[in-house]
């Protein structure tokens, strides 16, 4: 089992890895795809049935298939693929890729003594249903107010407006 | 009745604030009904406590209310109303009334419509308060207020750069005697440690008497007097204040504003009367202002500077009579003065309005048969003001010259002020013909709506009859004691109108080609500008002033402050270099700042 | 595998998180294009969200997964708002580029 566990660890790097080098969005969001199910596979492992569940639907399923509507939508085709190779040549990443391996050496040289704990039991749905429902109650409602929220902001952002002259386009 | 008392300067006020503060979203009609009817409930209430006053004939002082109490000094509100106080009420709301009604037609249709009454409001109840005002500090309140309306409404106009130069000339001009007023007010905090007007006088009067207090108070007195009066040495501000609106120059620099000084000298009298030289020094500085500004309009191209040099004129005789002792004399000329000078003021804006307004007098002429009523209104007018017979003005400066004559005989100043009665028929002749007589000029168009005709007509009766209006001021001034005048003093004191008008007639008939190369005398250039006082102000205080603040431009107590201001604009020019735009130099940072703050962390 | 406790020491999982982190914000730095920003930006919130239920993997409670649904409720949302950002993007410049929009610079 923590093979399995760790093979899908290293499934998620590297599919993390060619969604940050991609060229092409579809491409992309495929490998990301890729990514939340490998660490939806994790999260059963860990003992969180529940949570693998809404990763792999909501996530996998609903997230990306809005962002699938907007790349396909957007249309940019081939030319898009160019541009992204032109703009991912050159030295630029070197500062960033830099700062973020300063990082994640920082990271696990205060992670990695940490000190393993309990051995737990696997937490089943109804667990978290009890806790959502009981002492996150107002989490939830909290929760329904942003996504209320974002719909209406995602309206409002969408929505054509009629440019007054002199707008900057 | 004396419970209403405080009403009369609180309405106007009130209006004032209502009409400044959301006065441009009310309608014309309604800011009319505030503006005036605010004004018309106060002369109604002033005429009801007058009649009673009249009748019972007792100072009244209201309920006093506290408003400053530091360190033993205590500051009330209260309101008194004596004889002296009932004639003032009487001018400012009688006066003021019509006046306002002569503005809802004058002013009809301008942008700033509201806020005209509502200055014009704040003016009345400052004035109010000014003449009701049982404390020096209320009435300083009056008196700086009624300042600041002078100020707003002669740059009322404000687009035009010339109107805002006046409106700060007129200000900064009379701040100077307005220090000197709030010197004197110091000076009787820190003797008397009070400044309830009647207790500052009683403890004057045992306290000063042969001490040299009376003389600094009564001369800081004078200056403050002199600065608002625009008496000299500080009266350039008044004829600059003609580029505000007609009857904002007949309202408060014709017939009550401007004699504010007046009424002050006369409520602090008891002080006055322990500094005989100061005395002195307000009738001469009474008559020499009187012959000068008379001069002065004898010889002004602008209508409404005419009359402005007219006012310091009129306003010089009653100073005159203040100085010599004649007080009750000075404030029966301050009534008719209010009276007949609204009234020309009023008539000069119904014939500027008509002839487009167009103010200067060489442009004007032949306009008797074309503006028949403001002919009449003038002629009134200009009789009432050269004295003639049977006219208010005539018993008034009549009574100023015979009581002058009567209690000191015939000193320097009161020669002046006898010739200066000779100038003023001969200016307001001159005023008459070249506006009514010669050759017609520019085409008028009559504008006759009641509103205007109104105002007039009932000034008109006032200049005339208004000698008639009692004036309950017994109890206020000590009776004079009554005196010969000899019969020759008196004839002459009847001949110099006449004097001054045959003359007029003279050389309107006969010397043309003198009228020609007087004007374009020297002297007549300098009495123009009016004696050269702006000239020699400006040489002797404005251009060293600017001089030293240029100097002293670089001084080391701004350098602290430059170089902050230095520092943070620096600051920003570096700190905006990091404001780039730049979405993911943003991110960057952000990271940037985990990691330094995760190797303080590990370190 | 129930009740038979964690399968790996803790370390490792937050290693793992910290490695996807990492690379989501590589991503974010170096990308000019807004889509691949909004996956970088899914990845490191994935990360985040892992290392939730990982702690309530070990204290063996719900709060972990509870948590994590929140994570899910905002990367819901975030996505909603960003893909309708992207939209209008697209749609005044004809290009996703990211550094084209610098108006607001000081």
């Amino acid at each position: 089992m923590p093979f399995l566990f760790y093979l899908c660890a290293l499934i998620a790097l590297l599919a993390a890895w060619q969604v940050i080098r991609g060229v092409n969005a579809m491409h992309a969001l495929l490998y990301l795809i890729v990514v939340l199910l490998a660490i939806a596979l994790m999260f059963f492992m860990l003992g969180a049935p529940f949570a693998a569940a809404l990763e792999v639907i909501i996530y996998a399923g609903a997230i990306m298939v809005l962002m699938v509507f907007v790349i396909m939508m957007l249309n940019q085709g081939d030319s898009a693929v160019g541009q992204e190779r032109a703009w991912r040549a050159g030295r630029i990443w070197r500062g960033p890729a830099l700062l973020c391996a300063v990082l994640l050496a920082q990271l696990g040289y205060l992670l990695l003594p940490a000190v393993v704990s309990a051995d737990a039991a696997a937490v089943d749905a109804v667990a978290v249903g009890r806790a959502l429902y009981g002492p996150y109650l107002l989490l939830v409602e909290l929760a329904s107010m942003l996504l209320l929220a974002a719909l209406v902001g995602a309206w409002h952002l969408t929505r054509v407006l009629k440019h007054r002259p002199g707008e900057e386009v | 009745m004396t419970a209403w008392l405080g009403w009369i300067p609180a309405l106007p006020l009130f209006s004032s604030l209502v009409l400044l503060l959301v006065g441009g979203r009310l309608g014309q009609r309604l800011v009319t009904l505030l503006g005036v009817g605010s004004v018309l409930g106060s002369a109604l209430l002033s005429g009801l406590l007058i009649a009673d006053f009249l009748a019972e004939g007792a100072a009244v002082t209201t309920r006093q209310l506290p408003w400053l109490s530091s360190m033993g000094l205590e500051v009330a509100f209260g309101l008194y109303f004596d004889g002296l106080s009932a004639v003032m009420l009487g001018v400012i709301t009688g006066v003021g009334l019509l006046i306002h009604l002569y503005s809802a037609a004058y002013m009809a249709g301008d942008e700033g419509y509201a806020r005209f009454f509502g200055y014009l409001n704040l003016f009345v109840g400052a004035m109010l308060l000014l003449v009701l005002a049982d404390d020096f500090l209320l009435l300083y309140l009056g008196w700086e207020g009624v300042g600041l309306c002078s100020f707003l409404l002669i740059g009322f106009w404000y687009r035009e750069p010339a109107n805002g130069y006046a409106a700060r000339k007129a200000f900064v001009v009379t701040r100077v005697g307005d220090i000197a007023l709030a010197v004197a007010l110091l000076i009787m905090i820190q003797q008397f440690g009070t400044l309830h007007i009647q207790t500052v006088i009683e403890r004057a009067q045992l306290q000063w008497l042969g001490s040299d207090w009376s003389f600094w108070v009564a001369l800081l007195l004078l200056g403050g007097a002199v600065g608002k009066s625009a008496q000299l040495p500080l009266q350039t501000w008044l004829p600059d204040a003609m580029a505000g609106p007609t009857p904002v120059s007949a309202l408060i620099h014709a017939a009550t504003m401007v004699t504010a000084g007046v009424y002050l000298i006369a409520r602090t009298q008891g002080i006055f009367l322990l500094a005989p030289r100061i005395m002195e020094l307000v009738a001469l500085v009474g008559a020499l202002t009187l012959f000068l500004a008379a001069c002065s309009a004898l010889v002004q191209h602008d209508l409404k500077r005419v009359l402005a040099y007219s006012t310091i004129s009129q306003i010089g005789y009653m100073f005159f009579a203040l100085g010599a002792g004649a007080f009750s004399a000075a404030i029966f000329h301050l009534m008719t003065h209010a009276f007949f000078k609204a009234l020309l003021f009023l008539a000069a804006g119904q014939v500027i309005l008509s002839l487009h307004h167009e103010q200067d007098l060489r442009r004007m002429g032949g306009l008797l048969r074309r503006l028949p009523f403001s002919a009449l209104c003038f002629a009134i007018g200009c009789a009432a003001l050269a004295a003639l017979p049977l006219t208010s003005g005539f018993y008034s400066k009549d009574a100023i010259l015979l009581q002058a004559y009567g209690l000191h005989g015939g000193s320097l100043a009161w020669w002046l002020a006898l010739a200066g009665a000779a100038v003023t028929a001969l200016y307001s002749l001159r005023l008459f013909l070249k506006l009514f007589f010669g050759e017609a000029v520019t085409e008028p168009s009559p504008d006759m709506r009641p509103t205007l005709v109104v105002p007039l007509a009932l000034l008109c009766l006032l200049a005339l009859f208004g000698a008639l209006i009692p004036q309950p001021l017994g109890a206020v001034f000590a009776p004079l004691a009554a005196t010969e005048v000899p019969a020759a003093v008196h004839g002459a004191i009847l001949i110099m109108p006449w004097l001054g008008l045959v003359t007029g007639v003279l050389l309107w008939r006969y010397g043309r080609g003198f009228r020609q190369r007087w004007s374009d005398s020297a002297l007549a250039r300098s009495w123009r500008a009016g004696w050269g006082f702006d000239a020699l102000y400006d040489g002797l205080l404005v251009q060293p002033l600017l001089l030293l603040a240029r100097l002293n431009r670089k001084d080391l107590a701004d350098r602290p402050v430059q170089f902050v201001a230095w520092l943070s604009a620096r600051g920003h020019a570096w700190l905006s270099v990091t404001q780039n735009g730049r979405l993911r130099r943003y991110a960057a940072g952000i990271a940037l700042g985990a990691v330094l703050v995760l190797t303080v962390v590990t370190l | 595998m129930e009740s038979q406790g964690l399968l790996i020491p803790i370390e490792h999982g937050l290693l793992f998180a910290a490695a996807l982190f990492c690379i989501g914000l590589a991503g974010v730095l170096t990308r000019r294009n807004l889509l691949f920003m909004l996956m970088s930006l899914e990845l490191m919130l994935n990360a985040a969200a892992f290392v939730f239920v990982l702690a309530g993997a070990v204290h063996g409670n719900a709060d972990g997964q509870v948590m994590f649904i929140l994570i899910l409720t905002l990367a819901a949302a975030e996505v909603a708002l960003a893909l309708a950002l992207v939209v209008q993007l697209y749609r005044r410049r004809r290009s996703l580029d990211i550094d084209s929009l610098d108006g607001m610079r000081g």
